[in-house]
């Protein structure tokens, strides 16, 4: 007696890249706008940022009504912390929900590959990446998504990261400037719009520093 | 518990089926591969006795329905036996697997006064043309207009959820009413929530509206997916209308204008899509209200030389 198999899968890769760089004292979160669905593209103005805390901003690429879904979940969940402890959650607190509420779905996972990136306590720049079960470490940049393996190795040339492992422990942050950062960003982006065909339309910057939340944005190919 | 007649959830409206009649029918039957494209053929598994008493009634009237005699002979033994065990005691028939009648694309666009969309009033039954005259498109509320392909059945549970939903706002008689962005919200959530129980409701829907002077226009796939533009189209759509909605549209475009896109995108279907008819509605919604056209006919064009005498040099040939 064989089961029915389904003919419909619960899941489906909407594509886009995400891409986050810390600073000493600034973070920028970026990401493109298009959402496709095998080789249609559905819409090309679609944001996958979304802005969690004062301090905290994500970057979700993967499957878009999980993504929906998981940050309509943390911002309910931040407006409840708002109501208890009478401030915002930090970065790094909402980093660790946000691994938690992944984990939970472990057995029937949000299809998200997210990435995470905002002023620390201190005020330093943090960007924690993850996986789309939970899994998450701070690091100093991250790229997730569709043009995540065109993305990091260039990152990697440019910033990289001391090892955690070291001793003294060094900073993850880059030495880069604010405009570097950002310069940095629509290059790499311009870059995996050329081979990815699910990264172009348009490239979303959000820059959180001191001062508060600056957007920008820029034109990317369109086929 | 699990005895067969607990679980005699369908209405039997035709007599019980004979072990005998039944495992005929099976022979007609085949049973449905995972690869099996879903849009092509409605099949029936079997296994259970409870169910689709009401197909098998048609198949055994419609041999165009058969198929390659498989194992499924042997596996109806027993009309009266259990549905598999491994899921406990709720049956695993009460899913969606298929869609059965659907219903293939809406367009839309928004121009300068609120949103037009445009369907066809065709239902398929797998390669049959069913239904020809069925309403895709449907007001909801004061200010929205929701159209709907894939699964019709399923298309009337989501109208019958949003009776609800807009009853329950008029109760409140506070001078409020749902506007297109929240009916939308309310249909992504939904949507998430039966994919979630891996029990779908086999649709794409396109929800356009205006209030307050601004026009909103979305769509919400079966799996939850939704977005917002400026034209949207489901189904073959997505493939053949959105190229030329991309190319032509422009923002404030005229009621004339507007009607013109829709036609030339839907005369495109017409020609490439199997399941489409040549009776479509077009609907308009505005600040004002909705409005839904009278069914109506598109002119085509067949007179191209090719199709006259086309095995010319290869007779012989179709």
């Amino acid at each position: 007696m064989t089961k029915q198999q389904a003919n419909w899968s619960p899941y489906d890769n909407n594509g886009g890249s995400c891409v986050a760089i810390a600073g000493a004292d600034y973070c920028v979160i970026a990401a493109d706008t298009r959402m496709s669905t095998g080789y249609s593209i559905l819409t090309r103005e679609y944001s996958k940022i979304c802005k969690l805390a004062e301090k905290s901003v994500m970057a979700s690429s993967g499957f878009q009504a999980d993504v929906k879904a998981l940050q309509k979940h943390l911002a309910a969940r931040h407006l409840i912390y708002q109501h208890q402890h009478n401030k915002h959650m930090s970065c790094p607190a909402m980093a660790q929900l946000l691994s938690n509420t992944l984990y939970y779905k472990r057995f029937f996972p949000y299809y998200a590959f997210n990435v995470l990136g905002g002023l620390d306590s201190e005020g330093k720049g943090c960007v924690y990446t993850y996986d789309a079960v939970g899994s998450y470490e701070r690091v100093g940049y991250s790229a997730q998504g569709s043009g995540s393996t065109l993305i990091m190795p260039f990152l990697d040339n440019q910033l990289k990261s001391p090892s955690p492992l070291l001793l003294p422990a060094q900073d993850a942050v880059t030495p880069l400037s604010e405009l570097e950062a950002v310069d940095l960003i629509k290059t790499v982006f311009a870059s995996a719009t050329e081979r990815d065909i699910y990264t172009g339309d348009k490239l979303e910057i959000v820059v959180l520093n001191a001062d508060g939340i600056r957007r920008e944005y820029m034109e990317l190919r369109k086929d | 518990m699990a005895d067969g007649a607990a679980h005699e959830s369908t209405e039997h409206k035709y007599r019980p089926i004979s072990p005998i009649f039944a495992s005929t029918c099976a022979c007609t039957l085949s049973s449905p591969t995972s690869r099996r494209r879903s849009r092509n053929k409605p099949s029936v598994s079997l296994k259970y006795s409870h169910i689709h008493s009401t197909l098998i009634f048609l198949c055994f009237n419609s041999f165009s329905l058969i198929h390659r005699t498989t194992m499924a002979t042997t596996m109806v033994k027993e009309v009266g036996s259990e549905p598999a065990q491994l899921l406990g005691p709720e049956s695993a028939s009460e899913r969606t697997l298929y869609p059965y009648v659907t219903g293939t694309s809406v367009v839309a666009l928004k121009y300068k006064d609120g949103i037009l969309m445009a369907a066809d009033m065709g239902a398929s039954y797998g390669s049959t043309l069913r239904y020809k005259s069925v309403e895709r498109m449907k007001s909801i509320g004061k200010h929205s207009l929701l159209g709907a392909s894939g699964e019709i059945s399923d298309f009337q549970e989501i109208l019958h959820y949003l009776d609800e939903l807009i009853l329950y706002d008029n109760m409140w008689d506070d001078g409020n009413s749902l506007g297109p962005k929240e009916v939308h919200s309310y249909l992504t959530r939904v949507m998430y929530n039966r994919r979630n129980k891996f029990n779908p409701l086999w649709n794409s829907l396109v929800l356009g509206g205006v209030k307050n002077g601004q026009k909103y226009l979305g769509m919400v796939s079966m799996i939850g997916v939704n977005f917002e533009d400026n034209h949207v189209a489901t189904g073959f759509g997505n493939h053949l209308a959105r190229p030329i909605l991309r190319d032509e549209w422009h923002e404030n475009l005229s009621f004339e204008d507007g009607v013109k896109l829709l036609e030339k995108c839907m005369r495109v279907l017409l020609y490439r899509d199997r399941s489409a008819v040549n009776k479509l509605q077009i609907a308009k919604i505005t600040e004002e209200g909705v409005t839904i056209s009278q069914p109506y006919a598109l002119k085509t064009f067949w007179g191209f030389s090719a199709f006259q005498n086309p095995t010319v040099g290869a007779e012989g040939s179709w």
